[in-house]
């Protein structure tokens, strides 16, 4: 009898390969366990109530972020605005109404291909056109329109996921009660698909608090707060720096504080944001179940 | 009771709303046509205009950039070098990585440590490139300003950068592609079917041995749309390198000072006038048309590997 | 007693494509009657079902031919309005399909669907029409729940009750017991013997035993035509042809 089953093969170059497979897994957990940690360790002293609250000036001699999150706020709100009703259109025109041809394929691909576009160019884009040739120089809203562009794909993408999974039951028997078909979406599909839409809008709103390169050239980098309740609209029309453009200014200008301490505002949000999605797709496969 | 209604034509106001909806609806789905559409044309129409005033050969294989000077020089050579050069270090450093991190969490992993595993990628995902920008400039180039005293030292002519050099720019870069290849990597390993490895374990290979000659390659085209991926988030990273490249136009060296496509255009944008800011669009153009092809060549990837399924 | 013709349909032809799927069709339903389609599967009955509401509009590259003349009206003709179609002929499907919200609003969709906003309107609507359903009784005290939260059976006869909402003349039923268990079924059976008194009842059934017990003319589909059509007692005790005959004997199918 030759090889016997009872001695383990042990073979080298396997033992070799493991360790690396273990190394290289360890290595994205302690990147961002170290990541997080860092970033807390020198940020967290920075954060205050006066930091959160308060407008960076040398006159008042304050130092604070407040007008950044304020400009944030306004990216997001005008931004998803903007974005949400045209995704969801788009969705629900190829998914419902839209026969399998050339034009939806061309819209897929149109969508496919802004997804797969880097924010600078859109930054690049959106300060040729919304700010040069539409003439509304560097601006909060010049920032939205270029930001509705990066994510509609987003929101087209997550909505249509959630119409698929609307049993095509509920299609049938609506219209066999007689109704037509936007009828039939606005009162049975799209609220059974509002939780992949609303999962959507949250990974949305986590990319555009995010994004920094696309928003450089084209809402620029003020950060006052708006004086007046009149103000607050025509603030839209002038310039203002997210959390991420102050960031990157804090850090070029060599003022590590303020940057550490936006930098631990934007991890918290992006935690938050990332577990918001997780409790909702956990819902919605729930939902799904039954 | 009985409707005793005729079934024909009466009223068209319900059926105002319905067609006025699906024409909104159609509107929607044309806006994002629209929308790659005016992007492309603005590329191309404010990226060709300094082509004939520079000439693209001198443009395209010039290296010196020195747009300020008296007579302006606009060479982008380093500048594409260190495109590619950077994105293909990154790719080399991080696909295998996340590579074989995939292959942990789908083929080797228990459950809990997947449950620690998984959410950290998609964390790392959704970190700002600022953060890591910061990060970069913090902690990395200090730590390969230590690497560069230490080769460099007595070396004349070398210029130091204190760290901020292609090295550090490729550190960051592939760390910022490590969730994309890991998730399409994952999803591609998962969709490999069990009896293969079956079919090799029955056969006496070991797990290693099943993974890399038979799994790794049933996944294969999922794995190339991750890489291809990657490449593309490599190319259009801009905030994050310019923190840590550098920013001379250099050729690119691991201990120089460099400049990328996107750095280029985030660097010098803000107060380029006249022939200089053509010439950046122009710039912007070439990134662009970079981006589009690798594009272009993912989606003939996936379509293939959908056709392969079949 | 001579009833009157509900529907008439003369020479229906029906095409999935190159695919002929019904051939020269041509039969007339009684109005206060249940007529039944019996038939192996894929002859084409569920198919003829369907054209006579206009479900078959909804699938792609379907051309229909001929006539179906509901009260002397074509609805195949231009100038019809498929939403009025479908209040006057309701339809039930196989699996039971309730909306995700609760009984009552899934009652009252129709009649919302057709203009009825008046509170107390609806509500007399949903209380007639889950007691036209036999069902009021199990349901009156938990309208506001989720119709999705009742069994199998109960789905089903909310389905019917949500078809009867609208006051249809006619009720389609598309093998609307088979995924549903025996004693569901004989509920479903006593409520279309109750339901027939009021409206005109035609079902598509793979299963001869109900199609006896609970149908008064047959009609027998094979390979998209129909075979043979009469009264129920008749088809069945002295079928025609024998296509028919080796069916019910249970030769085939």
């Amino acid at each position: 009898m030759k090889d016997s089953i009872c001695v383990k093969r042990k073979r080298v170059s396997d033992y070799v390969m493991y360790g690396l497979i273990y190394a290289c897994a360890a290595s994205s957990v302690l990147l961002l366990v170290g990541i997080i940690l860092y970033v807390l360790v020198k940020g967290a002293g920075q954060i205050n109530i006066s930091f959160l609250t308060n407008v960076t000036s040398v006159l008042r001699g304050t130092v604070g972020i407040a007008g950044n999150i304020v400009n944030t706020l306004y990216i997001i709100i005008i931004t998803m605005l903007i974005a949400t009703p045209i995704g969801i259109g788009a969705a629900v025109y190829l998914n419902e109404y839209a026969k399998p041809g050339k034009l939806v394929s061309l819209i897929e691909f149109a969508t496919e291909t802004l997804a797969g576009i880097p924010s600078i160019i859109f930054g690049l884009f959106g300060m040729m056109f919304f700010a040069q040739t539409l003439g509304l120089g560097y601006s909060l809203l010049t920032g939205s329109f270029t930001l509705t562009l990066m994510v509609l794909p987003l929101i087209t993408r997550n909505t249509q996921e959630a119409l698929k999974t609307v049993p095509d039951s509920y299609r049938s028997g609506a219209v066999g009660l007689g109704a037509g078909k936007w009828y039939t979406i606005r009162t049975i599909l799209l609220p059974s698909a509002m939780p992949g839409i609303i999962t959507g809008v949250i990974l949305a709103i986590g990319k555009i608090v995010g994004e920094s390169a696309a928003l450089l050239f084209t809402a620029g980098s003020a950060y006052t707060l708006p004086k007046g309740i009149s103000d607050i609209f025509t603030k839209t029309l002038s310039s203002g720096g997210t959390l991420t453009i102050q960031l990157y200014l804090s850090a070029q200008k060599g003022e590590f504080g303020i940057a550490f301490g936006i930098a631990v505002v934007l991890l918290v949000i992006v935690l938050l944001i990332n577990a918001a999605t997780k409790l909702l797709t956990k819902k919605f496969d729930v939902n799904r179940e039954k | 009771m009985k409707t005793n209604q005729s079934i024909m034509y009466s009223s068209r106001h319900h059926n105002t709303s319905e067609v006025t909806a699906k024409y909104i609806f159609l509107i929607s789905g044309i806006v994002a046509i629209f929308a790659v559409c005016s992007i492309t044309f603005y590329m191309f129409l404010k990226g060709a205009p300094a082509l004939p005033v520079v000439g693209p050969l001198d443009l395209l294989f010039g290296t010196v950039w020195q747009p300020t000077a008296q007579v302006p020089s606009y060479g982008i050579l380093y500048v594409i070098l260190t495109s590619m050069i950077g994105t293909g270090f990154a790719i080399l450093l991080g696909v295998p990585i996340g590579l074989l991190t995939a292959v942990f969490l789908t083929e080797i992993s228990a459950k809990h440590l997947t449950m620690i595993i998984q959410p950290a990628v998609e964390l790392l995902a959704a970190i700002p490139s600022v953060i890591y920008g910061l990060l970069g400039m913090m902690v990395l180039n200090p730590a390969i300003y230590k690497l560069e005293k230490l080769i460099f030292v007595g070396k004349a002519g070398h210029q130091f950068t204190g760290g901020a050099n292609l090295l550090s720019a490729i550190i960051v870069l592939a760390i910022m592609i490590l969730p994309t290849v890991i998730n399409m990597s994952v999803s591609a390993l998962k969709a490999v079917p069990q009896s293969y490895r079956n079919a090799s374990y029955a056969m006496g290979a070991t797990k290693i041995q099943t993974i890399f000659k038979v799994t790794i390659p049933a996944a294969k085209s999922g794995i190339m749309t991750g890489i291809v991926l990657g490449i593309g988030r490599a190319l259009g990273e801009a905030m994050a390198i310019n923190m840590v490249a550098g920013g001379s136009v250099n050729f690119p060296l691991p201990f120089n000072s460099v400049r990328f496509l996107t750095t280029q255009l985030v660097s010098e944008m803000s107060y380029a006038e006249g022939t200089h800011r053509q010439v950046l669009f122009t710039v912007g153009l070439v990134l662009f048309i970079f981006i589009m092809i690798i594009n272009l060549i993912l989606m003939a990837i996936s379509k293939r590997g959908e056709d392969d399924e079949r | 007693m001579e009833q009157k013709t509900k529907i008439s349909v003369k020479d229906l032809n029906l095409f999935y494509g190159e695919n002929h799927a019904l051939k020269n069709v041509s039969m007339d339903m009684k109005e206060n009657a249940i007529t039944a389609f019996i038939g192996p599967s894929g002859c084409g009955k569920s198919t003829f079902l369907k054209t006579l509401n206009r479900m078959n509009d909804l699938v792609d590259n379907v051309k229909i031919t001929g006539q179906v003349l509901l009260d002397q009206e074509d609805i195949y003709g231009a100038e019809v309005d498929t939403t009025t179609l479908r209040k006057k002929v309701g339809m039930v499907f196989q699996q039971p399909n309730p909306f995700p919200m609760s009984i009552y609003d899934n009652i009252a969709y129709g009649p919302r669907v057709h203009g009825i906003k008046d509170r107390h309107k609806l509500d007399e609507i949903v209380e007639e029409s889950l007691r036209g359903a036999a069902i009021f009784d199990e349901v009156k005290d938990r309208l506001k729940k989720s119709a999705l939260s009742l069994s199998g059976g109960q789905q089903q006869r909310i389905c019917i009750a949500r078809a009867l909402a609208v006051h249809p003349d006619v009720l389609l039923m598309d093998e609307p017991t088979s995924a549903l268990d025996p004693i569901s079924t004989l509920k479903i059976e006593d409520l279309m013997e109750e339901l027939k008194k009021t409206y005109t009842v035609v079902i598509v059934t793979h299963n001869m035993q109900q199609a006896v017990r609970v149908s008064d003319d047959t009609a027998f589909f094979l390979l998209g035509e129909m075979i043979e059509y009469g009264n129920t007692k008749d088809l069945f005790a002295y079928p025609q042809d024998k296509r028919t005959e080796d069916y019910i004997t249970g030769r085939f199918g």
